[in-house]
């Protein structure tokens, strides 16, 4: 290191980025979640070709690149196909920690849905289990007017 | 020795400043499709995608994986290219290195923003230092103002002559379906718009626009057997200079006059204003349509507005210059230099329906970003050596 360094203290510039954003969220994803907001119901899209229902709905299918037209109305009880119980805090959470979050399989759809778990001892969580939405009371239109899936009683 | 590379389809999306009807992913997926079809390809077909976009204006950082169901990449090797306001001329670019390799065939080459997403001076500025340009530089538009600023002072240019480009390109919008602006504008009005940064006005500058470009570059193997009109690259050339505003050199666009210089001597063009047959030229702003053209020797220093007043650039000039209305017309960051390299493709095949020129055999397509940054394509309609 350079002398005159070691008689001060190097700067640092104390910033931020801040870029407001508006993602489109488009046909498919509008209708599913408008869907949800206005009658708690949860649609995914076909693919006739590949028999797969998508969940989240999407407009093109990943495996063979056909247009997706066909709705399919999922679950609402689904399976829990594996979890995590999260432990550490970042400002980025949705919950305080220790909270659970897996994935859902749920009922006629062929992908799986990222969601919080509550409702429920974390001891009690356990792959294969059943579980069932529990939908906000005022609805907005996005992925958090399910406010979490507990077990199935 | 390398692979000799032609572009055999293209498709790009209808242009808007809000395209609410589809996301991210389903705009890649509407211009993909086209080109799809354009050439009669499947997904199947493909062995390489190249996508680009300027990651801040939808602050996805990860778009290589986020887009693969609009890009068709599900299962295929899939890079992702941000080089700024060049992004789109770097896909064509590096779609063209690809395949001469030899290691890949088909490359399916994408370009797209979603401008409508951000603020677009907030996120171009994120692109610049931190501790010396940002606190002081006025983004993108402020930048382009000091070069026109220079430019007027070294030749007397004026702001009439700035707007006369903006009603040629405005006018060769109206007759490109896929166009942002299709309405013409006189000069007057373009002379009266809001001031943004002195001496740039608001009808000088480009939009801001979402939308989509695809293109497929295909290796001489099997470029013929997909298209009867493959058009070929017969040459590309880059700049970059500074990463400071301040270090740069503004008069005359030094990055793409080098640039220039080197695609002629490769491609052994001697006299390019009667050699190339049109021009699609990166233009963000009205007074890059005319110190531009002295930057690739299409004639003296200070004498661009002379051939732009006398026609020689409009549809039926000598050398027309963005035929498709450019991108004062158009705008879609990450897309609009790929526009370009489609636009002239398109113009090569004779696709380009009602803003055709007739009978292109060679054709220029130039990208511009970053610290005034340059690239630049050459294409013939025959084969090259
Ligand atoms: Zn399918």
């Amino acid at each position: 290191m350079n002398k005159w360094l070691e008689t001060v203290e190097p700067l640092v510039y104390e910033s931020r980025i801040k870029v407001p954003y508006t993602w489109s969220v488009g046909e498919v994803g509008s209708r599913f979640l408008i869907e949800l907001r206005d009658h708690k119901k949860i649609y995914g899209t076909r693919c006739p070709k590949c028999n797969i229902v998508y969940l989240p709905p999407r407009k093109t299918c990943s495996q063979c690149f056909f247009n997706l037209d066909e709705w399919v109305e999922v679950g609402p009880q689904g399976t829990l196909i594996t979890y995590t119980l999260v432990h550490y805090e970042s400002s980025m959470m949705p919950m305080k920690s220790p909270f659970a979050y897996g994935i859902i399989l749920l009922d006629k759809a062929n992908t799986g849905l990222v969601h919080l778990l509550d409702e429920v001892k974390s001891e009690e969580i356990k792959t294969g289990m059943r579980v069932e939405p529990v939908f906000k009371d005022e609805r907005t239109g996005d992925i958090m007017d399910i406010r979490y899936f507990r077990p199935v009683r | 020795m390398a692979k000799r590379v032609a572009i055999v389809g293209t498709g790009q999306t209808y242009h808007k400043s809000k395209r609410l009807d589809v996301n991210g992913v389903e705009l890649i997926h509407e211009a993909v499709a086209r080109a799809l079809e354009d050439t009669e390809l499947t997904r199947d077909d493909i062995d390489l995608v190249i996508i680009g976009n300027m990651d801040h204006f939808e602050g996805i950082n990860y778009v290589d994986m986020w887009s693969i169901d609009g890009s068709g990449g599900f299962m295929k090797p899939t890079i992702k290219l941000t080089t700024g306001g060049t992004t789109g001329s770097t896909l064509a670019i590096a779609g063209y290195h690809m395949v001469a390799s030899g290691l890949f065939n088909k490359a399916l080459v994408i370009g797209w923003e979603k401008n409508s997403e951000s603020d677009t001076t907030a996120a171009i500025n994120t692109a610049f230092d931190p501790i010396w340009d940002r606190l002081t530089f006025a983004g993108a538009i402020g930048a382009l103002a000091v070069e026109a600023s220079a430019y007027m002072d070294d030749y007397g240019i004026t702001e009439r002559d700035a707007a006369r480009v903006v009603v040629r390109d405005r006018k060769n919008a109206c007759n490109n379906p896929y166009a942002h602006l299709r309405k013409e504008v006189t000069i007057e009005e373009v002379l009266s718009s809001p001031m943004l940064c002195d001496p740039v006005k608001l009808l000088d500058m480009c939009p801001r626009s979402d939308g989509a470009c695809a293109v497929i570059f295909a290796s001489e193997d099997v470029a013929e057997k997909i298209t009867d009109t493959p058009v070929w690259i017969w040459g590309t050339a880059n700049r970059h200079l500074y990463s400071y505003i301040n270090d740069v050199n503004f008069h005359g666009l030094q990055s793409l006059k080098n640039a220039s210089m080197e695609l002629y001597q490769k491609c052994g063009i001697k006299e390019p204003l009667k050699e190339i047959d049109v021009i699609e030229l990166y233009q963000p702003y009205s007074f890059g349509g005319l110190l531009w053209l002295e930057s690739m020797g299409l004639c003296k220093e200070g004498e661009a507005p002379k051939l732009v007043w006398d026609g020689v650039t409009d549809m039926d000039g000598e050398l027309p210059v963005n035929p498709s209305g450019g991108v004062i017309a158009t705008n879609p960051i990450g897309a609009t230099g790929l526009i370009r390299c489609a636009e002239v493709a398109r113009q090569m095949m004779g696709k380009a329906g009602e803003h055709q020129v007739p009978n292109v055999k060679i054709a220029i397509s130039t990208g511009f970003g970053g610290c005034m940054w340059s690239d630049i394509l050459l294409y013939g309609k025959d084969k090259p050596y």
